[in-house]
């Protein structure tokens, strides 16, 4: 028996010893799949203002799920940031977030933007839009996403591979707006459209209008702001579409964040999504890449302002992450690759 | 104990070979060798079965989905992705070793370490360079069509020879550093003993030279084989559709990592016959040819021949690496200003520390398990050895997943225990330290330090044991005074290997890291992921020029 104590004794020690760190009251772990030039002005501006300090790692939003999943609840994380809805519905879906009652968050996030039981909220804002070339198109030949499909349009669409999430959402939408059947169609006949095979990024699409392989394509607001930040007389616009309809418009996605279901810090946690939704965030947050912010009570950045005013689809995201699965089989069909 | 370096084994009569399981039953199986083999081996198993369980909740509906849409276009396009990159890099790999080991022509010398170049170079990165300069908007095509109004009959880049030429060029040193080594040692010796006997220069290559290479090609041709079908950077820019892009759609698009799992499984099996049946041929085979330095006389190309051969090198390294570092270079010096900070010192560090200390890691457990190998011929062991390769063929991210789940569940187990048993509260032990990160690496790695060990091994022959032990050398002092002289070069290439592409590496370095823990890969996904190539090329120039110092010093070692 003595013995044995002192076995006890032994690994207790060791394990003390492994686990020995100093605790930091205040502290706040991150899980990013944003990057860390994005994240990181708005940690050290949080911790500037009050002390928090942020620990944090960035990965890719699959590979940081299963590693909530897989550390349970003695996970060290209280923040899952993240990018796209669907991705965000998905960590609410597997039960890795827990919702978040606060005043705050619901009066600056609008509803459509955040998760029905709070279990997530959306930061920034981007719309995936159409972009032309103004050397070779009027914006009066341009009207909705679903007229690129138009004979008009034959070998001169250039979209984006299927594999990104953000033509996910966006064909996820549609077929919230649509249905299924009649989204095939539509994707179908964008497939028969196209110029050159799908790009792997929204830069490469532009690139390939801007020299001339084609004329019309679907990209997100902040990578066309790049391209513009570089080279103010770019030969390139958005466009807005499905503005004439009701109940649609120009299909919008976020950036967002929610608390982890084990959360160490939960109060700090929600304390800290708070200030991202606060005005002072809201801009950092935006700045640093171009976005939309989510708060209505802010404006956005001035050479973002000036692409226009428009109008959002007004579908709860929540259906992007729902729809998801449906929108790749749909675009697989499709040949869309 | 017996002296564990005594091998009876390898004596040219081996001892019947036993079945694997009552290979278990023996009790000679528990010695020394045997058990570090089965550690490594259980090591690299446990992330292996996290995959194979998955298919304990088969994911019918996303497999009859692929089934009906993608799957018959996938295997076809992985096929000729492994067929092109296979033939590609091994008659690049094959061919440059041979001009630079063997032959004379101008600039051999600087040819002979300047073509390994291009190994610090990620195939990712490549990719990216290729496309940017070489696609429609590229500055290619856009001079063409300013100069000649179309560009019409310029090759697709984005097709099934687009991808298979960039993975190529990004590939082939592997082939070439693997082979050069047993061109060096096997020196000009072979040819002319084959020419003496009437052989054409040609046919002795054919007959003689490249056969006595055998091991060392076939060596390079499998992590080829491995890192093709586990790439998933280069397909992805390229929008290639293979396999690892099917499980990357399994798991984040349908986040179905049961799916995700299966997919890879079936790579893995692939893979393990491919090695199985490489060995089964190479088994009937014994080289015995040991020869530690080339007569130092080199073979003299005729006068245009000498010229063709500088013009191919040359053409070879520029695609595969000048272009891309001044691109790289280019785009670099436009955002140095504003990307450029304090902390790059600090990526440096962790990206060398991580480097040089898998490198280490991997080399010396290769070493044991080449030596495992050779001592112990029996299926159990060369079972187990072929296991212990086979992490190199998953892609990067589920490995990751597979390496985390058990050590997750470890440290969980840890932490309720000490709760239960002691009261006490304490944190994750063992995941988020430097030390799972190096088993991850291990585990990912393993083939990469064996193949040129083994390699080298195939050059120790028995004669060599016995020779030794005759004149009284023995155990650690056979191995000191012998075996590690013969088997430098495969060391230091298995070094080399490990370490450039321990910095290169992505996934495992993402999941495993401890917090803070950032590498160059680390900052080149963050960038990229968001598209901005330009200032990912900081650093990935920094991530390359590091790369080069091991490179440099491992040739300068090995030439002779």
């Amino acid at each position: 028996m003595k013995k044995f104590n002192f076995k006890r004794i032994l690994f207790a020690g060791m394990l003390a010893m492994l686990a020995a760190g100093p605790v930091l009251a205040e502290e706040l772990v991150v899980y990013s799949a944003r990057n860390e030039q994005l994240i990181k002005p708005l940690f050290d501006a949080y911790t500037a203002e009050t002390g928090v300090e942020f620990k944090y790692i960035t990965d890719k939003e699959g590979p940081l799920m299963e590693r909530l999943k897989a550390e349970g609840k003695n996970t060290p994380a209280d923040l899952l940031i993240t990018v796209d809805a669907g991705n965000l519905w998905h960590a609410a879906n597997e039960g890795l977030l827990q919702p978040v009652n606060s005043a705050v968050l619901a009066k600056n996030v609008p509803p459509f933007l955040r998760d029905a039981d709070n279990q997530w909220f959306g930061l920034s804002l981007r719309a995936r839009t159409i972009v032309y070339s103004t050397e070779r198109v009027k914006p009066e030949e341009l009207s909705t996403y679903e007229a690129l499909g138009e004979p008009q349009w034959k070998g001169r669409l250039l979209l984006r591979t299927s594999k990104k999430v953000y033509n996910q959402s966006l064909v996820a939408m549609m077929i919230a707006e649509h249905g299924e059947q009649k989204t095939e169609q539509i994707v179908r006949s964008w497939v028969a459209n196209l110029a050159a095979p799908p790009t792997s990024n929204d830069t490469q699409l532009m690139e390939a209008i801007l020299a001339g392989q084609g004329d019309v394509g679907i990209v997100n607001t902040y990578y066309f702001g790049r391209l513009q930040k570089e080279n103010p007389d770019i030969k390139l616009a958005l466009f807005w579409p499905n503005q004439k309809q009701e109940k649609s418009g120009v299909h919008v996605n976020v950036s967002g964040a929610g608390v982890t279901k084990h959360a160490k810090h939960k109060e700090a946690a929600v304390k800290f999504l708070e200030w991202l939704s606060s005005e002072k965030a809201q801009n950092i947050f935006a700045d640093a890449n171009m976005e939309y912010p989510v708060n209505p009570a802010v404006q956005a950045h001035a050479d973002v302002a000036a692409w226009g005013e428009f109008q959002k689809s007004p579908f709860n995201l929540t259906q992007a992450g729902a729809l998801q699965g449906d929108a790749i089989k749909l675009m697989d069909r499709s040949e869309y690759r | 104990m017996s002296d564990p370096l005594i091998d009876r084994n390898t004596a040219p009569e081996r001892a019947p070979q036993a079945g694997a399981f009552s290979a278990f039953l023996r009790r000679d199986f528990y010695s020394g060798w045997r058990l570090v083999i089965l550690l490594v081996a259980v090591l690299v198993i446990a992330p292996m079965s996290v995959v194979f369980f998955s298919w304990l909740d088969p994911a019918t509906e996303i497999w009859k989905h692929l089934a009906e849409t993608l799957l018959a276009e996938l295997l076809v396009n992985t096929f000729w992705l492994v067929i092109g990159v296979t033939t590609g890099t091994v008659l690049l790999g094959v061919s440059l070793a041979w001009l630079t080991a063997v032959c004379d022509f101008p600039g051999r010398k600087v040819f002979s370490w300047a073509l390994l170049l291009p190994l610090a170079v990620p195939t990712y990165v490549l990719a990216f360079v290729s496309l940017g300069l070489f696609d429609f908007a590229g500055p290619v095509q856009t001079r063409l069509r300013a100069w000649f109004g179309s560009s019409a009959w310029f090759p697709d880049m984005r097709s099934t020879a687009g991808v298979v030429a960039v993975m190529t060029l990004a590939l082939y040193p592997y082939v070439y550093l693997l082979t050069r080594n047993a061109f060096l040692t096997q020196g000009k010796r072979m040819l002319e003993a084959a020419e003496s006997l009437g052989c054409s220069p040609w046919r002795a290559f054919f007959k003689v030279v490249l056969p006595m290479a055998r091991p060392w090609i076939a060596g390079g041709a499998l992590l080829v084989i491995m890192e093709a079908l586990a790439d998933f950077g280069a397909v992805s820019i390229f929008n290639y559709d293979t396999f690892t892009t099917a499980i990357y759609k399994a798991w984040f698009g349908f986040f179905s990592l049961p799916a995700a799992a299966q997919l890879s499984s079936l790579l893995v099996l692939i893979v393990f016959a491919i090695i199985a049946f490489e060995q089964w041929l190479r088994s009937r085979m014994r080289f015995t040819a040991a020869r530690l330095s080339p007569t130092g006389e080199r073979v003299q190309l005729g006068r245009t021949a000498r010229w063709l051969a500088c013009a191919y090198a040359l053409a070879v390294l520029s695609v595969a690496f000048i272009v891309p570092l001044l691109q790289l270079l280019v785009w670099t010096l436009k955002v140095f200003h504003r990307e450029f900070d304090s902390r790059y010192l600090q990526l440096l560090t962790h990206s060398l520390t991580l480097g040089l200390s898998a490198a280490l890691l991997v080399s010396i457990t290769a070493l044991v398990l080449a030596y495992a190998n050779r001592r112990h011929g029996d299926r159990l062991t060369r079972g187990l050895v072929r296991t212990a390769n086979l992490g190199y063929a998953l892609p990067g991210t589920v490995l990751a997943v597979g390496i985390f789940i058990p050590v997750a569940a470890l440290d969980n187990t840890l932490i309720s225990l000490a709760h239960k048993l002691f009261g006490l509260e304490i944190g994750m032990l063992l995941q988020g330290t430097i030390f799972i990160m190096l088993l991850a690496y291990l585990v990912r790695f393993m083939a990469a330090g064996f193949k040129p060990i083994d390699g080298a091994m195939h050059r120790v022959t028995p004669s060599i044991d016995e020779a030794a032990r005759l004149l009284g050398l023995r155990g650690l002092k056979l191995l000191a005074r012998i075996h590690l002289p013969m088997l430098r070069g495969g060391v230091l290439t298995a070094a080399t290997l490990v370490f450039v592409d321990v910095m290169k590496e992505m996934p495992i370095t993402l999941m495993t890291r401890p917090f803070g823990w950032d590498t160059f890969a680390v900052k080149i996904f963050e960038l990229t992921s968001e598209g901005e190539w330009e200032r990912a090329a900081l650093p990935a120039l920094t991530l390359l020029l590091s790369g080069l110092v091991p490179i440099i010093l491992l040739m300068r070692h090995t030439e002779k």
